[in-house]
């Protein structure tokens, strides 16, 4: 059986399944399965998917509704934390909650998980308020996941509440011999004034095919400080689409930096919705892959109010055969006044077989607004090669120097020592080098 | 130290080098002149081993040692060092962290740990002191916007770091004002000893004054036309390059 037909016919199993949801839940699930089953898995016919298929990965006979807790040692997934103690933790496993490996909270913050939240009275109000708001409901990846998602992380930070450490949602997958389907929900609501940091990951350990359909929905109340960022470094079975929308309130300020090293193919909607005045949006990624992986990101800034700014910069660095695709749309409507939006888009390409999409689309309907685009194709600097070559830096180690400084712009912002060190870490390991750059 | 036998070397098969002959000892200082065009700078990229161009005739020889085979970076260990007369802009690495990488990556070559911190830092202090570079200019990206200027005093600057066997200064002097110039030929009459040697790429007879040559050498046309002691330059200066052109049709 197809996996569309799958997911439909097993739908009315799945419901049965779940216990004490809030009511509004089950009307909400439904009218999503329609629209899946209306629009089923995008395809390359769609503008907004040409360069990215699913095909090869849709063939997998997909185990489509998580089993039982999986056990793992917190030595094998050390390796994917940021630290051992100085954050919060949300880690699930093969799409169900770990709570040996997690470290959740209640107290002054809720840091714990969407499926308590789904059911328990006391979450009742605020998921009728916010959950499956920001969502694009046209969308049928988002609407598939809203179909079928019962877990992820629920964050509800209170009003003026600084968080003190960061927040790690950690999905892993362990499956062995089962292809899988996972659709993490999360749902995150900042409230006024409060500042957070937030890292997600999905990660294989094993090597077998796993489909993550995941969706994030964010809430930024007024004057919300949030940083949210992406760690994207699968081994080459993983596939993930990620659906981020993030709903923002008047001078809020949110961030999130998407760091793309690996996976079979990784495709990253991002959409901001700006709804109040004074506020900022800041998207930025380095993406850096061979192989035959792909990286697809499609963002989205929908600038809805005057006196608001978003900055995009997004660094490509692609060998082999890989694929990158980057598609930026840039909304402003008419009342949008003043608004300042800035996309950037810089690319290398280290081989002759890989490629780059670039296209960036602004749609303005305003007219006292400054808008800006700008997307870059190169190769590596031979000059700039041999002048570093000539003063003793071997050849890789060259390369790996102009790709760090390639990608300084973007890493200068990441708020969070530790996964700055990381990352460094990562890109030196992809680059095949080992040296103490500071950056 | 150097001993350059017949190298003939061409780019997109335009032959650009035709038989250069050149034997640089220990201790000496050499001036290449000559005018626009004539091989001077393809001469310092052959023997620091700019792929860009092929070698298709003769040897480099360092120290009795065959260079052709080994890239860039080994012949940088080896000692040789090229102030370039078109330093490369690199946005997002700091003459510091460069400075850094470039001597721990020699290091490591030769099989030496990593420069500690501190000594790094000393380091940097005095040759900083020694070309009267302000630190903040350290921690700027790689000759991104510096001056023409700059960027020459901060070739000579990665050269005190770096403390090569043989170093070939092309065109350094051009863009450094006389202050500038006299700092920077100051530098490297400090960094000169018995045991390393120095070649001078210039078109002016002033840098002379300060770094005084032991040979004058007139390359034209892809080959040394005529060599000879400091008072070659001056004969330069006043007559130009029409009677060695003549002397050599
Ligand atoms: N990459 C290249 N591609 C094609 N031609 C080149 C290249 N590099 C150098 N040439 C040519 O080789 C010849 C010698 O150039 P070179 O730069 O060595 O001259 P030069 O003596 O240093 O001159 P100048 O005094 O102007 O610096 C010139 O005709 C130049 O155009
Ligand atoms: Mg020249």
């Amino acid at each position: 059986m197809e996996l569309k037909e799958k997911l439909i016919s097993s739908f009315v199993a799945f419901e049965e399944g779940l216990k004490g949801e809030h009511e509004r839940l089950h009307d909400i699930r439904l009218e999503a399965l329609k629209l899946f089953e209306e629009k089923g898995f995008p395809t390359k016919k769609e503008e907004a998917w040409k360069y990215t298929s699913l095909n090869s990965i849709l063939k997998n006979d997909f185990s489509i509704i998580p089993k039982n807790e999986t056990v793992v040692e917190y030595k094998e997934v050390k390796k994917y934390l940021l630290s051992d103690s100085d954050t919060y933790k949300l880690v699930f496993i093969n799409g169900i909650f770990s709570s040996h490996l997690s470290s959740t909270t209640h107290d002054g913050l809720d840091v714990c998980l969407m499926s308590s939240a789904l059911t328990k009275p006391k979450y009742k109000m605020i998921i009728d308020a916010h959950y499956n708001t920001c969502v694009d409901k046209n969308d049928s990846m988002t609407a598939l996941n809203t179909a079928y998602a019962t877990e992820g992380a629920f964050i509800n930070i209170p009003k003026s509440k600084v968080v003190s450490k960061p927040i790690e949602i950690i999905y892993l997958s362990t499956t062995e011999n089962q292809a899988l389907l996972v659709q993490p929900r999360n749902l995150i609501i900042v409230g006024e004034n409060a500042h957070v940091q937030i890292l997600e990951r999905h990660q294989s350990i094993t090597e077998c095919s796993v489909f993550t359909n995941s969706t994030t929905e964010i809430v930024a109340h007024k004057r919300a400080i949030v940083d949210f960022y992406k760690l994207q470094n699968d081994l080459d079975t993983g596939t993930l689409i990620d659906n981020t929308f993030i709903k923002q309130k008047q001078e809020s300020r949110v961030s999130v930096h998407t760091f793309s090293f690996g996976g079979k193919l990784t495709r990253n909607n991002l959409n901001f919705y700006q709804e109040g005045e004074r506020i900022d949006s800041t998207l930025k990624g380095i993406t850096l892959i061979d192989g035959k992986q792909h990286v697809d990101h499609y963002t989205l800034v929908s600038h809805n109010q005057p006196n608001c700014e978003s900055h995009q910069n997004y660094k490509g660095i692609y060998d082999d055969n890989s694929i990158g695709v980057f598609n930026g749309k840039i909304y402003v409507d008419k009342i949008a006044q003043k608004t300042d939006g800035f996309q950037q888009s810089n690319n290398v390409l280290l081989s002759d077989k890989a490629h780059i999409y670039a296209k960036p689309q602004l749609e303005i309907f305003a007219d006292d607004v400054k808008c800006s685009h700008g997307c870059t194709i190169g190769q590596l600097n031979d000059e700039a090669m041999f002048y570093m070559r000539q003063r003793g830096i071997p050849k890789k180690e060259a390369k790996a120097l102009l790709m760090y400084a390639f990608t300084d712009e973007v890493m200068q912002s990441v708020k969070i020592p530790e996964l700055k060190t990381k990352v460094a870490r990562v890109i030196a390991k992809k680059l095949g080098v080992s040296m103490g750059f500071e950056i | 130290m150097l001993k350059i036998n017949n190298i003939h070397a061409s780019v997109e098969d335009k032959e650009i080098l035709k038989g250069i002959n050149l034997e640089v000892k220990a201790g000496e200082v050499h001036a290449i002149m000559g005018p626009n065009g004539a091989g001077k700078s393809t001469l310092s990229s052959v023997i620091t081993g700019n792929e860009a161009f092929e070698v298709t005739q003769g040897e480099i020889m360092l120290d009795g040692e065959d260079l052709s085979e080994l890239s860039p970076e080994e012949r940088a260990h080896k000692g040789v060092f090229l102030s370039f007369q078109y330093p490369v802009e690199i946005p997002g690495v700091s003459v510091t962290n460069f400075m850094k990488t470039a001597i721990n990556e020699s290091r490591k070559a030769q099989g030496l740990e990593e420069m500690p911190a501190s000594e790094m830092l000393k380091k940097i202090k005095e040759k900083a002191e020694l070309l009267d570079i302000d630190r903040k200019f350290l921690s700027r990206s790689l000759n991104e916007g510096f001056s023409g200027g700059e960027k020459k005093r901060n070739e000579i600057f990665q050269m005190a770091m770096l403390e090569p066997k043989l170093a070939i200064l092309d065109e350094t002097d051009s863009g450094l004002d006389i202050d500038a110039l006299r700092i920077v030929a100051n530098g490297v009459n400090k960094l000169k000893s018995k045991d390393n040697a120095v070649v001078l790429i210039t078109h002016y007879q002033r840098l002379l004054e300060y770094i005084v040559p032991d040979f004058v050498h007139v390359l034209y046309d892809g080959k040394i036309v005529k060599t000879g002691g400091k008072e070659l330059a001056l004969e330069l200066e006043e007559k130009g390059y029409d009677w060695i052109k003549n002397s050599v049709k």
